[in-house]
């Protein structure tokens, strides 16, 4: 694998990272308890996470880490095209990783769309939408194990 | 007065004669059909009904073939504390709303002017212009329409009744051993399939009005353009000094009742629980969303400014240490 020239992250790199991991988890969580199953796998009877079973209080959460998701990721884009790119190039797996999360973005956009007054979505969009967030999601969490495993991270210093 | 009484001994008389005129004999009215494109409100005028349930009855007898058949014995659901919800052996049941009864009559007793009044106020699914559950169902069964109808999808819904949790009225009603879930995982994912008045949509597309409202022999209900009902909500209600429910709750409803007492003594005086919903004032359950939806889009404009500041003070600091080396 790549990780020979796997490159070491600077301290506001491992910052925003772990602010990156973080929000994902989040939002994994908190996507999850959209769907009624807290209550009845006893989640939400954990001491202190009563809150989780409140469908109201975890899609506010759920938006609030979208809104910080957002400007993350255009931190981090627009860092990257400004001056990251002189000195890194992506992995394979920043690329698969990146497809997936435009996914996840791209469904949870329309979904928050189609949550405004005056918006309605054909008969099977909004099906078709809810699937394919939790299925990218699903689906970045397992590759995201995987590249965890594999040691693969999302930038290779450039050779020159 | 006299005329009220008139009106009452035709309904006593007439009310079969108009279960025989038939469905589509009463067409939906012109100004309707024209507006399908925008969203559609019912007013309902408490005053005039009597309370006489033909609108109970006409929802059961049109909407029967939509009503669950569920299958039984039910799979047993783990873990053990999930709830059945069987009303197939109550199907009778008519003073709340169930799977098998979209629409009740609220009775509620109170004072005016001194003399002791009881209204009956036909409930079901207020139709809400935002409806949290609609917005808030992870898998998009329950729907909002163009024409202002909130419609629960019998074929995709999996009863796990959020819709009924995030519903100010907690309208929606489970029926355990029909759906979806029947195919997937019995035991572990839900629960059967939510039901409520989905304001006779079949009914609509055929331009036929929706069958309480045909029905009724007092002419309770009225459906039409959202911003008409209103006007007239607003008339009626300036002419009797009245008041006006479903409007502005809940962010605004496609339900408007007009009443002359205020809504907060009917909502004191009438029996509230389990499918008999309440009629108190509702915060918008969805303004939270939409003022955060706002705050997405500045969102990636924040991260980009501050990338760029960096950016900014980085080459700056390039440029400074460059010149130093000097
Ligand atoms: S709304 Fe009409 S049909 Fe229904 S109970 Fe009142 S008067 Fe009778
Ligand atoms: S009243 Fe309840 S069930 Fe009906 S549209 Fe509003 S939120 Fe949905
Ligand atoms: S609109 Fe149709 S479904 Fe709704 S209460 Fe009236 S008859 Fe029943």
């Amino acid at each position: 694998m790549k990780s020979h020239n796997r490159y070491e992250l600077s301290g506001g790199q491992r910052i925003l990272r772990w602010l990156y991991v973080l929000t994902l988890i989040v939002m994994g969580f908190t996507g999850f308890g959209q769907m009624p199953i807290f209550k009845r796998y006893y989640i939400a009877d954990i001491p202190g996470m009563a809150w989780a079973a409140n469908f109201f209080l975890t899609h506010y959460i759920h938006y609030l880490g979208a809104i910080f998701l957002f400007a993350l990721i255009a931190y981090v884009i627009l860092g990257y095209i400004l001056s990251g790119r002189k000195q890194f190039s992506l992995t394979a797996s920043a690329y698969v990783r990146i497809a997936l999360l435009g996914g996840i973005v791209v469904t949870g956009i329309f979904r928050v769309f189609k949550n405004l007054p005056d918006v309605v979505f054909f008969p099977g969009f909004t099906l078709f939408i809810d699937i394919a967030h939790l299925g990218f999601m699903m689906v970045y969490i397992f590759s995201a194990l995987f590249f965890l495993i594999i040691k693969s991270g999302w930038v290779v210093r450039k050779s020159y | 007065m006299a005329n009220e009484i008139s009106r009452r001994l035709f309904i006593k008389g007439g009310l079969a004669a108009i279960g025989t005129v038939g469905a589509s004999s009463l067409p939906l009215p012109a100004t309707v059909r024209g507006a399908t494109q925008g969203a559609l409100a019912t007013l309902i005028d408490i005053r005039k009904c009597i309370g006489c349930e033909a609108c109970v009855e006409a929802c059961q007898e049109v909407n029967e073939p939509k009503f669950p058949e569920p299958e039984k014995p039910f799979p047993k659901m783990y873990p053990s504390r999930v709830k059945v919800s069987d009303w197939s052996d109550e199907r009778d049941v008519m003073d709340r709303l169930t799977p098998y009864n979209w629409l009740f009559i609220q009775e509620a007793t109170v004072t005016v002017n001194g003399e002791e009044q009881t209204f009956t106020i036909p409930r079901r699914c207020m139709h809400c212009q935002n409806p949290p559950c609609a917005d808030l169902c992870p898998w998009g069964a329950a729907r909002k329409l163009k024409n202002g109808i909130t419609r629960i999808d019998a074929d995709i819904c999996l009863g796990g009744s959020k819709c009924k949790a995030v519903c100010p009225w907690h309208i929606p009603e489970r029926q355990t051993g029909v759906g979806l879930y029947m195919d997937i995982l019995p035991a572990f994912a839900g629960n059967g399939v939510m039901y409520k008045c989905d304001r006779c949509y079949d009914r609509l597309e055929q331009g036929e009005l929706p069958a309480c409202i045909e029905v009724c022999p007092e002419n309770v209900q009225k459906i039409g353009p959202r911003d008409e009902i209103i006007k007239e909500a607003h008339a009626i209600a300036k002419e009797i000094n009245g008041h006006i429910y479903g409007e502005k709750e809940n962010g605004g409803t496609n339900t408007i009742y007009v009443s002359p007492v205020p809504f907060e003594e009917l909502n004191k005086a009438m029996e509230k629980g389990p499918g008999k919903p309440h009629m108190k004032p509702v915060e918008d359950s969805m303004a939270h969303a939409d003022n955060l939806a706002k705050a997405m889009v500045i969102a990636p404009l924040a991260g980009a400014v501050a990338a760029l500041g960096k950016f900014y003070k980085f080459t700056k600091n390039d440029n400074g240490s460059e010149e130093s080396r000097k």
